[in-house]
């Protein structure tokens, strides 16, 4: 393996990193509307959001990274396979981040709104400054935990071609065909960005219990 | 502090009429009539079960009542939008049983947001409020602490400092004490006790029965979603129906 080599998969390190961080800002800001669209008490934004939960919870990501891919140059819309892989990872985590932050938002005791209620609070100061921060505290663990997920599932994005840290392995060996030692590197690059991910949250989410929030 | 009143002063705070309340095929409130004069200590006393938290609910608009009227600081709140219902809540101060403060702010935090958001008053206004609330629940040295850092007692009273610091007209307790232990609940009782001989209008729900007695101008008794009888706190020491005489005895 030539020093090129190296630099190559280094390089496809960063392309997964900025997908990932993307797909998390993305699907951060998308979540927390779902999220707030799942606790409203409009019927109707409830019902929308339920639904986009249940659909991208129920496609498969490589099929959405296909549907953004082809499916939009086929419409006339021809995007670089890193737009197509980051909108995919965007609706991807929008789904699990406001599945995740609906429920800090329930887990904060119903008990908090009456007390902000009684004191003529609007629903809005109410989640704003009652609910919201009481929830984010809960939610830091499996937001967290949930990153890993994303970092992971960047790899899906070798379907449309684009070039991050498992396409990279793969041409690779393509040009030298030492499959072990490339996905092996592979494998420890991943497990060097997740590993740390899921150490903190299991120590966050020790601390909150042994808070007893 | 000094309260405006909105209405005529001599009217009712609050005036149930044939209020009825259900939940499901459940009749909680079976059709209850009764009012509270400018300043009268009312106590509501009852089995759990028998409709006494459901009514002090309804007072200030958690629980909507389903059919009857009731008048609170003179607005008919059985027919109020959200927003009137919000402005009515600004003269109506509650106290709950857990007493439900907010765990991420401290207690001058948890004193001062709702007259900073509510009544846009500036902080420099709302810190003296909060100072000045705090001092009459005996608490002014927990400024800075959070709700955690205290007892439940003390919590309690910063929950009445709470509501307090929005100048209510009229002030509701449900079952404040019943969490604490013996010890800690004299605290509370003494910090209603002050409130009450300072003229506050107070509604409790409460199992104390010995304040009920001695600080309660009326005392209401409960029983199956109706007003089983009522009376002065004496009413303790000789019960008229047999239903308020074995909840007495029990009690005692």
């Amino acid at each position: 393996m030539t020093t090129n080599q190296l630099i190559y998969l280094i390089e496809g390190t960063g392309w997964t990193l900025l997908l990932a961080l993307t797909g998390f800002l993305g699907g951060g800001v998308l979540g927390l509307m779902i999220a707030l669209m799942r606790v409203s008490r409009v019927t109707s934004l409830r019902w929308l959001s339920y639904l986009y939960v249940q659909l991208v919870q129920g496609i498969p990501l490589p099929v959405l990274m296909f549907l953004s891919f082809f499916g939009l140059a086929v419409a006339g819309f021809n995007i670089p396979a890193f737009v197509a892989a980051a909108v995919s990872m965007t609706i991807f985590a929008a789904a699990y981040l406001g599945e995740i932050w609906r429920g800090s938002i329930e887990a904060v005791p119903k008990t908090q709104w009456e007390a902000g209620e009684s004191l003529g609070l609007t629903d809005f100061q109410q989640m704003r400054d009652i609910i919201l921060p009481q929830a984010i505290r809960l939610s830091i663990p499996p937001t967290i935990g949930f990153m890993v997920q994303i970092i992971k599932n960047t790899s899906y994005s070798v379907v449309i071609g684009f070039i991050e840290l498992t396409q990279a392995g793969k041409i690779i060996n393509n040009a030298i065909y030492k499959p072990f030692l490339i996905f092996t590197l592979v494998g420890a690059i991943y497990f060097s960005l997740c590993s740390p991910l899921s150490r903190l949250s299991r120590r966050l989410e020790a601390r909150l219990r042994s808070r007893g929030a | 502090m000094t309260v405006v009143p909105t209405m005529a002063p001599d009217g009712p705070i609050v005036a149930f009429n044939d209020v009825h309340k259900r939940y499901g095929a459940i009749d909680v409130l079976k059709g209850i009539t009764f009012s509270v004069r400018r300043g009268e200590v009312v106590c509501i006393i009852g089995r759990s079960g028998s409709g006494k938290s459901t009514a002090l609910r309804c007072i200030n608009g958690l629980e909507r009542i389903q059919a009857g009227e009731l008048t609170v600081c003179g607005k008919d709140i059985s027919a109020a939008s959200r927003s009137e219902l919000r402005r009515v809540r600004q003269d109506v101060g509650i106290v709950f049983q857990s007493y439900n403060l907010f765990p991420h702010l401290t207690v001058s935090e948890n004193i001062m947001l709702a007259p900073r958001r509510v009544k846009g008053m500036d902080r420099a206004t709302a810190r003296t409020v909060a100072e000045e609330v705090l001092a009459k629940v005996g608490l002014a040295d927990k400024f800075d602490a959070y709700p955690e850092q205290l007892s439940g007692g003390q919590q309690q009273r910063v929950a009445i400092a709470r509501a307090l610091a929005m100048q209510p007209q009229l002030m509701l307790f449900d079952e404040v004490t019943s969490a604490l232990d013996p010890e800690l609940k004299g605290e509370v009782l003494r910090v209603m006790e002050d409130l009450a001989a300072g003229g506050m209008t107070m509604i409790l729900v409460t199992h104390e029965m010995a304040f009920a007695r001695h600080v309660a101008d009326t005392v209401i008794f409960m029983h199956q979603g109706r007003i089983h009888e009522t009376g002065p706190g004496d009413v303790l020491l000789a019960p008229q129906t047999p239903e308020l005489q074995q909840f007495v005895a029990n009690g005692l």
